[in-house]
């Protein structure tokens, strides 16, 4: 009834002929406590997917989210069985990058893949996958950026903060150069024909699952998500990602994207909701989602576009009901496009929620203000470091360096909050609010001014 | 369990109160280390525990539990442990109707009017063994969490009268506790959650509630507890605020 598309030969054939692709070697390792189906937490056993790695916390199994800075982010990768929900900013221009990279890195390592859009017909959206980046070639893409970047102080050795000189741009968690476990995608070229006959995916476009004519159900969902739900219990069970089939020797992870979810496209409208006590499709297919996954070796990554909620309950309630939340918040059209503290991005990353997972705290990063940006190939995102116009500064002190543009406020992570009453000497200009942190996580009340 | 929340509260497992319902809830951080306490804490004070896990799988509080010196998989097989895993069975229930009523069954209406199914399967789990001497002590119904109900399409006014049946039943007539955990959302305008945050807190005998730091965010310690409630207001003197703040690091485990 649904019209599914699957694509390429099975999984015999996967990866024979791939080109010059550095494939995830399969690493052999003991996982403690599975969280997929089986036993639970009842004895070792030995799980060899490719393209996982355990954590190095929990033992928790994880999958690379195709970005390797938001890997570190996330404290080593996307745990299985967890859903990501991402913030879509507000042009919906950087979230759709994300949320490529991560089906990338799903045929990248020979998983499946499962695409829900109600927009886009998954089949263009798996073309137009980016290409991934060679070992060697990733590394002449930092270095270019590295050029255009510099200017003539950035040689000067800071003489009084030199410790901070030091200071990696992002906080490292893993080893710096883990190719085998995530990898870097270049968004200017498309994925190569060869690794995408290889890979294997399944498509849900809503436009096709309509009846006609259109009948309400009358009970809980709308029927898009009813029908999409149905759609990945039943590819959850034919790829026996759910354990249920013990004869299959080779198991494989499950990637599930979903695009835009909660949008008037769904036919949901929870976006125009005044409160949260109507329409709880959004909220009811979130929970039975979660319970699919958590039941299965997959890993899910849900778009939602989080500025068109009207209500502030049902976000909320979003967020509770997902794993781990990072929104995007993108500078086009807004007065930061010009601010001279955001030259060099193209919008804040937050990190609104990290799971506990088989745990009573939670990874969290030390770096708490993050931005990213898109130069001619690749989509990173760093810690911003402001820049502090030297007309602005009337007392520079020992945190910041004198430059050709002004003066570069440095700052480690802790002290974040101070730069915010730097800022608030000039109200003219558009102050960056620092984040006061992400939640799961504890978070303040309000800015502190003193 | 935490020998420190043991402490503050002036409890033990082996004098542990009956009787009470304790309402656990959370702003702007995490409160579901409070869940793994109580949890832990009734087991080892060898009490019948049934636990309504809503929001994570056994294998999760399992491995928690564990750290904290209890084997989940062992009290559930010797028959201590009554655990619906919400998760797993929320797939099942969603896709097939039910033969019989299911605890979960408010999941395949539209807006459910009550949650009797859940109160029965409650009832059922801690009612005492009849011919035979009991094995246990007091039984305790534990709820992680109330506030995902909500967003289930419970209503709040279904999820008080479910806590209120169960607190007639476990608290009064069973000599038992009742532990909820409950999301304060805060700033969110969730008025539904507001209601059941007050109604909850007007019935409870204790109140534990995690926030986050006022200053924001700090490495070593993640947040505070206040806790309320009339078994606090009699330590001590008389002139002591009913309310007391800790501030807890939790040691990564």
């Amino acid at each position: 009834m649904a019209a599914v598309s699957t694509c390429g030969p099975g999984p015999g054939n996967r990866g024979s002929e791939a080109v010059a692709v550095d494939r995830s070697s399969a690493t052999s390792f003991q996982r403690r406590g599975p969280r997929a189906g089986g036993t639970d937490g009842s004895g070792l056993r030995l799980v060899s997917i490719a393209g996982t790695r355990p954590s190095v916390r929990n033992g928790q199994l994880l999958v690379s989210t195709g970005l390797p800075a938001l890997d570190q982010l996330l404290g080593g990768g996307l745990a299985v069985g967890t859903v990501l929900l991402i913030e879509e900013d507000k042009y919906n221009v950087y979230s759709p990058l994300l949320f490529k990279s991560f089906l990338a890195e799903g045929v990248v390592n020979g998983h499946t893949l499962l695409v829900a859009s109600a927009k886009e017909h998954p089949a263009d959206t798996v073309q137009e996958l980016p290409a991934p980046l060679l070992d060697d070639s990733y590394k002449k893409e930092f270095d270019e950026d590295g050029c255009n970047d510099k200017t003539p102080d950035s040689h000067m050795k800071m003489k009084i903060a030199w410790r901070y000189q030091l200071l990696p741009k992002m906080e490292q968690v893993g080893p710096v150069l883990s190719s085998r476990f995530g990898h870097y995608y270049d968004v200017s070229k498309k994925i190569p024909q060869e690794l995408l006959q290889t890979a294997k995916w399944h498509g849900f476009f809503l436009p096709d699952n309509m009846p006609s004519p259109l009948a309400l159900e009358p009970g809980h969902l709308t029927h898009g998500y009813t029908m999409l739900l149905e759609f990945i219990k039943k590819v959850i069970s034919e790829e026996g990602v759910d354990g249920s089939n013990p004869q299959k020797k080779q198991r494989n992870i499950l990637r599930i994207g979903i695009q835009s979810l909660g949008s008037p496209l769904w036919g949901d409208n929870s976006c125009c909701a005044e409160s949260g006590d109507s329409g709880h499709s959004l909220t009811k297919f979130l929970y039975v989602l979660r319970g699919l996954v958590r039941t299965s070796l997959s890993a899910c990554v849900v778009t939602v576009p989080a500025h068109l909620i009207q209500s502030k309950a049902i976000t909320a309630r979003v967020t509770n009901l997902s794993d781990t939340v990072v929104g995007l918040e993108s500078f086009a059209g807004s007065e930061r496009e010009t601010n001279p503290f955001y030259k060099d991005y193209h919008g804040l990353m937050h990190i609104r929620q990290i799971p506990r997972l088989n745990n009573l705290i939670c990874d969290e990063s030390d770096v708490k203000d993050l931005a990213f940006k898109l130069k001619r190939k690749l989509f990173t995102i760093e810690s911003y470091r402001l820049r502090v116009p030297r007309s602005k500064l009337r007392n520079p002190g020992p945190h910041c360096t004198m430059g050709a543009d002004g003066y570069r406020l440095h700052l480690p992570p802790d002290l974040s909050d101070a730069a915010s009453r730097w800022c608030a000497q000039d109200p003219a200009r558009a102050t960056p609010p620092l984040g006061p942190g992400c939640s799961g996580l504890a978070r303040g009340e309000k800015h502190l001014d003193f | 369990m935490f020998p420190e929340l043991n402490h503050l509260l002036n409890t033990t497992p082996d004098k542990a109160e009956q009787g009470k319902l304790t309402l656990l809830c959370d702003a702007k951080t995490d409160g579901s280390f409070l869940v793994h306490h109580f949890l832990s804490f009734y087991l080892k004070a060898n009490c019948k525990v049934c636990f309504v896990a809503l929001v994570q799988s056994f294998s999760h509080y399992g491995i928690v539990g564990q750290k904290l010196g209890v084997s989940l998989t062992a009290a559930r097989e010797r028959g201590q442990l009554v655990f619906l895993e919400a998760l797993k069975t929320s797939v099942d229930i969603f896709f097939q109707p039910p033969v019989e009523p299911h605890p979960l069954q408010f999941l395949r209406e539209a807006s459910a009017g009550n949650l009797q199914p859940l109160f029965e399967f409650v009832r059922e789990a801690l009612k005492p063994e009849d011919g035979g001497e009991a094995k246990w002590r007091h039984p305790v119904l534990l709820v992680d969490d109330l506030s995902v109900l909500l967003s289930l399409g419970v209503g709040a006014v279904a999820v008080l009268d479910f806590i209120h049946y169960c607190r007639a039943t476990v608290c009064t007539e069973l000599k038992g506790n009742v532990v909820a955990l409950v999301h304060d959302s805060g700033d969110s305008e969730d008025e539904e959650n507001d209601l059941l945050l007050s109604g909850l807190s007007h019935q409870s005998h204790l109140i534990l509630r995690a926030e986050g730091l006022a200053t924001g965010f700090c490495r070593d310690v993640h947040g505070q507890v206040r806790g309320g409630g009339c078994s606090l207001r009699w330590q001590g003197s008389g002139m002591q605020a009913p309310v007391k703040t800790w501030r807890i690091p939790l040691a990564p485990l």
